[in-house]
Order: C-alpha cells, then sequence, then structure tokens
C-alpha cells in the first residue's frame, strides 16, 4: 500500500482515500454524527431561550440555522486530521503520497459529506423546527449547499495548522470564524432575502465564487499547513 | 485659529469629552509602542551583558580552580 | 544596487541590521515632526464642521490608525509569502513585529470609532460596514497572535502564521466587500484614488499629514522592533558578540 501512494493514478488515489475516509468515519459513526446533533441540540436551546416565539424565532431563524452550521462545523474540524496524525498516518501520507493535495482533497470531501452535505439535507427540519417560511426553504438548502464547501475548505487549513496543538479546539474556532464572515453573510442574507419575496442569485453566485475560491486554494494551504505542523 | 480662547479649546464646542478621549488613547497608544521598543531593547542588554559577565567570572574561577590544583 | 541584489542582501540579517540604524531615526524624528503638527493643525487650526461641530477632528486620529491597520495586515500578508516562498528570516521577524503594532492599531479605530460614533449617531456601538470590518480584522490579528504562541517551535510557529496571514490577506477583500454590501451607514472614504475628496483642503491637509505622520511611526517601530528581533535570534553569531562586547549603539 505504500508503494501504492507513490506510484498510483490521481483518480485512483483520490477514491483509495476516500474509501479509507468513509470506512472509518462508519466505523465510528456515532463520533461522527456529533455535531449534527449538537446542531439539533443548540437549536432546541434558541427555541427554549425564545420561549417559542413563532415570530421571534421565524425572524431570527437564517441567522439561527447558518450561524449554528458553522459552530457545528467547528466541532467536527479538529477531529479531521487528528486521529491520522496521532497513529503516523498522516505523516507517511505526506512522505509519500504524490500529488500530495488528492489524498487531501479525498479528505475534504469525506469531511463535507458528514457536515456540509448531511446538515443540507437536514436542513428542512431545522427550518421547520424555527418556523422558517417554508418557500424559502429550497434557498436555504441552495445557500448551505453552495457555502459549506468553503467552510469545510477553510475550516481545513484552520485544522491543518493546529493539529497536534494542546487544546487546538478553541484556537481553531478563533483562527477560521472570522473567515467564515462573507459566507455567512451571503447565506443567511440570501434566506432573509427569500423570505421577503426578493431575488437571491446575486448571493447563490457569490457563495459559489467563494467555495471555487476556496477549492482552487485550500488543498495547497493545507497541504502547505499540515508540512509546518509535521515539521518537514 | 479656530478657537477664541484655551477653555474654548479644551471645552470643544461640548465635545471636549470625546474629543480628548480619542486624543489621549492615540497619545497612549503612541506612546506605548515607542517606550516598549525601547524598554525591551534596553533589558535585552543588560541581561545579554550579565549573562557574558556571570559566564566569563565562571570561566575565571574554573581557570584559578585548574591552576590551584597544578 | 539592482532589485535582485538588494533582494538578496535582505537574506542576511546582519545586513539589514547594520544599514537600518539611520532609517529607525529618520523614520521617527519624521513621525514626530508630522504627528506634531498634523495634530497641533487638525485640533486648532482647521474649522469645525459644519454638521458635527468639534468632535469630527476625532478624525485626525481615527481615519490614520485604520488605515495603519489595514496597510499592517497587508504587510503582514506580503512578508508571510516571502517567507514561505524565499525561507527570508527577516520576513518572519516583520510578521512577528508588525502583528502587535498592528493589533494597537485596530483597536484604537475601534475605539476612537465607537468614541466618534456618541455624539454622531448617538449610539457607542453601533454593525455598519466600517465598524464590522475593523472588529473583523481585530479577530485575525489575535487570531496570528494566538498562533505563534501556540506553536511551541519558533520557525513553525513563523511559517504557521505566514500561511494564515497568506489566507488572511486573501479573504480580506471579501470580508470587506461582504460586510459593505450588507450593512452600510457609515459616510464614504474621505480619499477616494480618482474623485476628489468631499472635504475642504482646510480640513483634509492635516488629515494626510497625520496619516503620513503614524507611517513613519510605524516604519521608525517596525525598525526598532526589528533590529531587536535580529540581535535576539543571531545572538549566539560572532558579529552579534562583538558587538555587544564593543558596546554598540
Amino acid at each position: 500500500m505504500n508503494g501504492g501512494l507513490a506510484t498510483a493514478k490521481p483518480g485512483t488515489l483520490f477514491i483509495a482515500q476516500l474509501r479509507r475516509e468513509l470506512t472509518s468515519t462508519l466505523r465510528s459513526l456515532a463520533e461522527a454524527l456529533n455535531p449534527l446533533v449538537f446542531l439539533f441540540l443548540a437549536i432546541t436551546l434558541f427555541a427554549l431561550g425564545a420561549g417559542g416565539d413563532p415570530e421571534t424565532l421565524g425572524a431570527y431563524a437564517p441567522a439561527i440555522i447558518w450561524v449554528l452550521v458553522l459552530l457545528a462545523n467547528q466541532l467536527s474540524l479538529e477531529a479531521m486530521f487528528r486521529r491520522d496524525f496521532e497513529d503516523g498516518t498522516l505523516e507517511q501520507l505526506l512522505l509519500l503520497a504524490r500529488p500530495l493535495f488528492i489524498p487531501i482533497l479525498a479528505k475534504v470531501c469525506a469531511q463535507w459529506c458528514v457536515t456540509g452535505l448531511a446538515m443540507t439535507l437536514l436542513s428542512p427540519i431545522a427550518a421547520m423546527m424555527l418556523y422558517l417560511p417554508l418557500d424559502a426553504l429550497g434557498v436555504t438548502m441552495l445557500t448551505l449547499l453552495t457555502g459549506s464547501p468553503a467552510i469545510t475548505l477553510i475550516g481545513a487549513v484552520g485544522a491543518a495548522l493546529t493539529v497536534g496543538l494542546r487544546r487546538g479546539g478553541v484556537l481553531l474556532a478563533l483562527l477560521v470564524l472570522p473567515l467564515f464572515v462573507p459566507t455567512l453573510i451571503f447565506g443567511a442574507g440570501a434566506i432573509m432575502q427569500a423570505v421577503a419575496g426578493m431575488g437571491t442569485s446575486a448571493q447563490i453566485y457569490w457563495l459559489m465564487a467563494i467555495s471555487m475560491l476556496s477549492l482552487t486554494i485550500g488543498p495547497f494551504a493545507v497541504q502547505a499547513a499540515l508540512r509546518i505542523s509535521l515539521e518537514q | 485659529m479656530s478657537f477664541g480662547s484655551l477653555p474654548e479649546f479644551f471645552a470643544m464646542g461640548g465635545h471636549g469629552l470625546y474629543v480628548w478621549l480619542s486624543y489621549g488613547a492615540a497619545l497612549l497608544v503612541v506612546f506605548f509602542n515607542a517606550a516598549w521598543v525601547r524598554f525591551a531593547r534596553r533589558r535585552y542588554l543588560r541581561e545579554a551583558a550579565d549573562r557574558t559577565q556571570r559566564s566569563s567570572a565562571a570561566m575565571q574561577a574554573a581557570q584559578e580552580t585548574e591552576s590551584g590544583r597544578l | 544596487m539592482t532589485l535582485k541584489e538588494f533582494w538578496h542582501r535582505l537574506g542576511s540579517p546582519r545586513w539589514f541590521y547594520q544599514i537600518s540604524g539611520p532609517f529607525g531615526w529618520v523614520f521617527g524624528s519624521l513621525a514626530m515632526a508630522l504627528l506634531v503638527i498634523g495634530t497641533y493643525w487638525g485640533l486648532a487650526v482647521a474649522p469645525p464642521d459644519y454638521q458635527q461641530g468639534n468632535s469630527f477632528r476625532i478624525i485626525y486620529v481615527h481615519v490614520p490608525s485604520a488605515i495603519l491597520a489595514q496597510s499592517a495586515y497587508m504587510l503582514m500578508g506580503a512578508a508571510g509569502l516571502v517567507l514561505l516562498v524565499w525561507r527570508m528570516k527577516l520576513a518572519d521577524m516583520v510578521l512577528a513585529a508588525t502583528v502587535p503594532f498592528g493589533m494597537s492599531m485596530t483597536a484604537l479605530a475601534l475605539f476612537t470609532g465607537a468614541v466618534w460614533g456618541k455624539p454622531t449617531w448617538g449610539a457607542w456601538w453601533v454593525w455598519d460596514a466600517r465598524t464590522t470590518s475593523m472588529l473583523v480584522l481585530l479577530f485575525l490579528y489575535i487570531g496570528l497572535y494566538a498562533l505563534r504562541q501556540a506553536v511551541p517551535r519558533q520557525e513553525a510557529a513563523g511559517r504557521a502564521c505566514a500561511v494564515l496571514a497568506v489566507v488572511g490577506v486573501v479573504n480580506i477583500p471579501i470580508i470587506k466587500y461582504s460586510v459593505d454590501w450588507w450593512l452600510t451607514l457609515h459616510q464614504g472614504a474621505t480619499f477616494k484614488l480618482t474623485e476628489s475628496p468631499s472635504m475642504p483642503p482646510e480640513m483634509w491637509l492635516p488629515l494626510l499629514v497625520n496619516v503620513l505622520g503614524f507611517y513613519c511611526f510605524f516604519g521608525a517601530n517596525l525598525v526598532g522592533r526589528l533590529r531587536l528581533e535580529i540581535l535576539r535570534r543571531e545572538h549566539g553569531t560572532a558579529w552579534v558578540q562583538e558587538l555587544m562586547a564593543g558596546g554598540r549603539t
């Protein structure tokens, strides 16, 4: 398998890494689903805090959903590289895999499936819990779908910079949350405009653009950050 | 000159608190940035001088013990 | 000396130390002169604003600090890039030295902005485009500071901060645009590159003087911090030992 890392074709390398990631996720499924549980737990807290009032919750639903999606993502980001870092697989990957950004992309993809994609698919439930008008549901899912790749990719850079640091979790949040500001603005903004019955294409395009940019630069930033963290 | 007298200048037409708070903060920031560099540099040089003094004193003491033994 | 030669020379902290002494003094004196002139001009000579009265004079410390806060971050992004691509030690030191200065400028801009906001808009804090962008910038600075503290080895810490600084600089235009689009209340920029300022010269000239003064202050401060950092990091080398033994400058 080690020899395979250095000589495999990119496509094979990607699929092999992706399969590895998803298998290990399935093995510890409960751990992987914790962020999703957190998302709905936090929504419950908001609902309780607002006294279950439909008008208040409905008005804040776009912001609540988006902010909680960001925070729930935070929880899973720290673990993204940690297991592989601790058992030495990450170091092997860095030493052997060529090109390196392929397995990194596979890792990011697996991470996205369990967080961004999952949250997009579950967002109708969140919308209903927060009295978000259901004609804004399509836009909600679209913003999450187009914005979550950016969140996962930017988050991955932060995770790569802080892997191996003690109590990296809080530092990770501090580093990465300011960078999510544009995604949050366009995401929540689009949902609010949809509720008001106005057009949302501008925000969606922006979200796609940010995700594209993150996809282009992200893997290389993650690569550089991982090399620094493993001191190579 | 936009002000007739010194008391007028300090009062800033009723906005004195805001103006002087801001300029005071700016002065503090400038002062602390400048002072920190000079203070840190002096402290570092002092500590380095102490270290060289102590290490040369230690070397001297070691040499004397050596020659004492011989 | 050609640009290429200059770039190579910068790779030697020792060379930089040797030539930077006078620059520190020049920047420092210029800064003092410009700031004294600009402040006096702005506080005492410039006419009061038609709408805001005398509180508008806060502009002479608020705008320079805001401009410096953003310029310093750009510098850190550039320094980070230089460090990652050319492995220039000096770039790492520039990055490390700029963080505290930039942070204090950002904090000053936020504070003076809030204080200015109270008589102008009636509230100490409003979530408008400029204030929000400046606050996010402060968080970016704090993140850089925290990351450097958290990574144990100096070289790794420097490079980690470089990556974060570059990622931050790429994001800043997007952040600013999005925040600007989302919340707008602040007045338009005083200096636009192509349009003439909306203030009369008696009001924006002292501002220009203060902006230049703050830049010179940044230069002086940066040179001072760099020289100290060079002494610290190169303390094992012969030239530093000689310098210290000889009772250096």
